[in-house]
């Protein structure tokens, strides 16, 4: 199996694309499975949402964050390159058909992935309003990708660099007070789907989130992706990664993503030295 | 009849000084002299009653008496008649309740070591590959196509004799690396990692194509795979799903089930961090629930990655432990300390969501079970703590709902094992066959190899009556 890169694209400085080939996992992708890309022999299995899919051309997209060793690695791959592992589409599709109106909000990296969610609900017959939330202006990307998928879209920046200044959980509130709103979809770093799920929960509107717990296999064997949902153990990997916010238990999710970070950093410092002998 | 000889040769094995610190084999294995030695005791009986122990069914006698005459490739080759993985089962087969259960020298106390023997040959194969007698790819191909999921030892049994028969097979694996619980679970200093693949390399030499990354329910189904043109499938992806205490604190940092601690080790080689990039936390104060093979394999990982303390929890004695009793011995040896008749109460943990320690009640034994052990009986308010920074729980695992999930027509018993029967491997469903833990739930090497034989057998038949 050669898993061939045929595009590449810097999205930030930190947010790359890679367009692979993959034409069996394309021909049964659907949005909200995610991937477990190897880089090479000694690399980490990580699990990274498919973005986009093209039966035709056979390929996957992914749209991934550098943040340590193993997506710096990645980072580093050109065209013509391959990935040694990718196994997938994995974990169960997002819940896609008729409620009414959505509001698909996603930040940081997240933006990519929620563009084949945006467009399936819209396909569905949904009203679609889309919330982006960046830093800063330099960040911003795939603005006109999400327009083009939802009826309504609207982007903050921290800092007020671009457009609205704030956090993606004002104008969510917003809306949530003007409009009927049927269901919520958040995706992106996991204190911002915490925060949406805390501000619809007093709408009462469903609020479905992708979480990203530490995996190992992505099959349902090792556990290591447990989460807590409604006080019932479910592996995240199989019976998610989407699982309805009001019910996660959040401070377990961020105690144990933050398991191994002296040896993310101590892996970061090695590459960074093989990357830069001279230092 | 020849006298009977009761001195059982010892294994040779690494010192214990050098062996607490490496990943590498602990029994080195028999020299010339002590496997000569010791194949000179077999009686060669006439009707042996050690080949009916053997789940396979080896001509253990004849390949014993082969060995003796110094006639290595006719030894191999017997081996291989029945058993493509003799230098794996060598190694990690229960033979004490197996083959050497049977052997007529075991009631007079020391019956002859087949295991040791078949890995002793099975060595001199791997070190000797130009004088063993090749069995290359089958030339008079039928043209048929087959399909098998796994490519652990049902998988691999499976796919060689239908290789052998003509069958054009393709295993799909859903890891990155083939061999099952062989590559990612049992442990290199009990089964080294190039034995694994030697293995794997001959399946291959046989023509046997295996795709890797393939999970069978996410990329194609079952059903897919009869539609794209292959007239039967073989399922045999193991009883993966780990299964925990249930008990609160279960989910703090810490606490791994003991296939994440195992996979880690041994497919991610996080013992190896930060050479290879997947970390493991391998803690000081260790507590590994569970009295299998595979909580011996946890508890001897974390003493070679340096923990001080290493306990193993385990709710009844001693006497009940399903665990072999030579890894037994190797675990207490390297250090390991039984905390016998004790069961986790709950886990508990600081601030950060730390594990910090566990609460175990004493338990005492009653009345048999059904499982003819004594039952455990908890003894009220008799709670005791252990400070400990990791636990790894090694409770047993079941079927993963994958595959039955996302087949059509495919009959499960309640315990979530494809319903299978056991004289050819046949399923409720057409043109599919199941075998190894899928079936059985989880059990041994060699029952799972034996049930890829059954499969590929009445794979063959039902495909020739067919046409
Ligand atoms: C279902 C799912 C989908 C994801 N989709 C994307 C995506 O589309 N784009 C993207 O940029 N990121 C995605 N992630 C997160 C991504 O997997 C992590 O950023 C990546 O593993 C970090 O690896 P690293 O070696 O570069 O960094 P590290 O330095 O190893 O880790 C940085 C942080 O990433 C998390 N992490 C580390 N190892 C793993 C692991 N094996 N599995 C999961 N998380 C880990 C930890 O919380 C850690 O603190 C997804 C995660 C999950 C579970
Ligand atoms: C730690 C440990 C120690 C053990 N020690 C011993 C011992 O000393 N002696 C002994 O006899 N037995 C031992 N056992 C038990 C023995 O290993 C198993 O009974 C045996 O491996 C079962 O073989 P199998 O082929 O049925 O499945 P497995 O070996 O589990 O292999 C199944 C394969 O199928 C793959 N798979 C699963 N799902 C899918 C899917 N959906 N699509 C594609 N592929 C899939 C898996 O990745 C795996 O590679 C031990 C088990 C463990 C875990
Ligand atoms: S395969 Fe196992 S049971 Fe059979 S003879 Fe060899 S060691 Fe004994
Ligand atoms: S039963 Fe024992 S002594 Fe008899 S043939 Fe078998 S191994 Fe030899
Ligand atoms: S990542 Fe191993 S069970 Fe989910």
């Amino acid at each position: 199996m050669s898993y061939r890169i045929i595009a590449k694209e810097n999205l930030t400085q930190d947010i790359h694309l890679l367009r692979v080939e993959a034409p069996a996992m394309a021909n049964k992708a659907q949005a909200g499975q995610f991937t477990m890309v190897r880089s090479d022999e000694k690399g980490e299995r990580i699990p990274i949402t498919i973005a986009d899919w093209d039966k035709q051309e056979g390929s996957i997209t992914i749209v991934f964050m550098e943040v340590g060793a193993t997506t710096k690695k990645l980072a580093r791959l050109n065209v013509g390159d391959t990935l040694l592992n990718f196994a997938g589409p994995l974990g169960r599709p997002t819940e896609i058909k008729f409620f009414g109106t959505v509001v698909c909000v996603a930040g940081g990296f997240a933006i990519a992935t929620i563009v084949p969610v945006a467009r399936a609900m819209k396909q569905a017959g949904n009203k679609v309003i889309s919330i982006m939330g960046f830093r800063t202006k330099s960040l911003v990307f795939w603005e006109d990708r999400l327009k083009e998928v939802s009826d309504n879209l609207i982007i903050t920046t921290d800092d007020g660099s671009y457009k609205r200044k704030g956090l993606v959980t004002e104008p969510l509130e917003k809306l949530l007070e003007q409009d009927t709103i049927n269901r919520v979809i958040a995706i992106g770093p996991t204190t911002m789907m915490k925060a949406c799920s805390t501000t619809t929960m007093s709408f009462g509107v469903k609020t479905m989130v992708s979480l990203n717990p530490i995996m190992v296999d992505g099959t349902g064997m090792c556990g290591s992706c447990r989460v807590s949902i409604g006080g019932k153990t479910m592996f995240a990997c199989v019976d998610g990664p989407d699982f309805d916010g009001h019910a996660v238990d959040w401070e377990l999710l961020m105690n144990r993503q933050r398991t191994y970070l002296d040896e993310e950093r101590e892996s970061q410092r090695l590459l960074e030295k093989r990357l830069r002998p001279e230092f | 009849m020849a006298k009977i000889n009761l001195n059982r040769q010892p294994m040779p094995k690494q010192s214990l000084e050098s062996r607490k610190n490496n990943f590498d084999e602990v029994a080195l294995g028999y020299t010339p002299e002590q496997a000569l030695e010791e194949a000179s005791r077999c009686l060669q009986c006439p009707k042996p009653p050690c080949v009916t122990g053997c789940p396979v069914g080896i001509d253990i006698p004849d390949f014993i008496k082969a060995l003796r005459e110094h006639d290595m490739p006719e030894a191999t080759h017997i081996l291989k008649r029945k058993n493509s993985l003799p230098g794996i089962c060598g190694r990690v087969c229960p033979q004490e309740s197996q083959c050497e259960k049977s052997c007529v020298l075991t009631k007079k106390g020391a019956p002859v070591a087949i295991g040791r023997l078949e890995r002793y040959v099975a060595d001199w194969e791997r070190s000797h590959p130009e004088l063993v007698r090749k069995q290359g790819p089958h030339i008079d191909h039928h043209g048929k196509k087959i399909a098998i999921v796994g490519s652990g030892p049902a998988g691999l049994s499976c796919s060689a004799q239908l290789a052998q028969m003509g069958y054009e097979v393709t295993i799909f694996e859903a890891l990155h690396s083939a061999g099952g619980v062989l590559t990612y679970g049992i442990p290199s200093f009990r089964l080294p990692k190039d034995i694994v693949q030697g293995e794997i390399d001959y399946v291959k030499s046989l023509g046997v194509e295996i795709q890797l990354d393939q999970v069978i329910g996410k990329i194609s189904t079952v059903d897919d795979i009869l539609k794209n043109g292959y007239a039967a499938v073989f399922l045999a992806p193991g009883a993966g799903a780990p299964m925990f205490l249930d008990i609160p604190g279960e989910n703090l940092n810490g606490i791994y089930s003991a296939n994440e601690f195992l996979t880690r080790i041994n497919l991610m080689k996080a013992y190896l961090f930060p050479e290879y990039d997947t970390p493991i936390k391998t803690g000081n104060r260790v507590a590994v629930i569970g009295g299998g093979n595979v909580a011996m394999d946890a508890a001897r990982c974390t003493a070679r990655l340096g923990a001080e303390k290493v306990y193993i929890i385990y709710r009844r004695s001693r006497t009940e432990m399903p665990a072999r009793q030579e890894e037994r011995e190797n675990a207490e040896e390297e250090g390991v300390i039984f905390t016998l008749l004790t069961n986790p109460k709950r886990f508990i943990g600081d601030d950060h969501g730390k594990l910090t320690a566990i609460e175990l009640y004493k338990m005492k034994l009653g009345e048999p079970d059904d499982t003819g052990r004594r039952r455990p009986i908890t003894i009220p308010e008799s709670e005791f703590t252990i400070d400990i920074d990791t636990a790894i729980v090694a409770l047993g695992t079941k079927p993963n709902p994958l595959i039955p999930s996302s087949t059509t027509g495919l009959d499960l018993t309640r315990w979530g094992t494809v319903k299978t029967d056991a004289a050819t491997g046949k399923t409720s469903k057409n043109s599919v066959w199941c075998g190894g833990d899928m079936a059985t739930g989880a059990a041994t090497v060699i029952s799972a190899m034996g049930a890829g034989k059954i499969a590929a057998t009445s794979i063959d038949s039902y495909l020739k009556n067919t046409g």
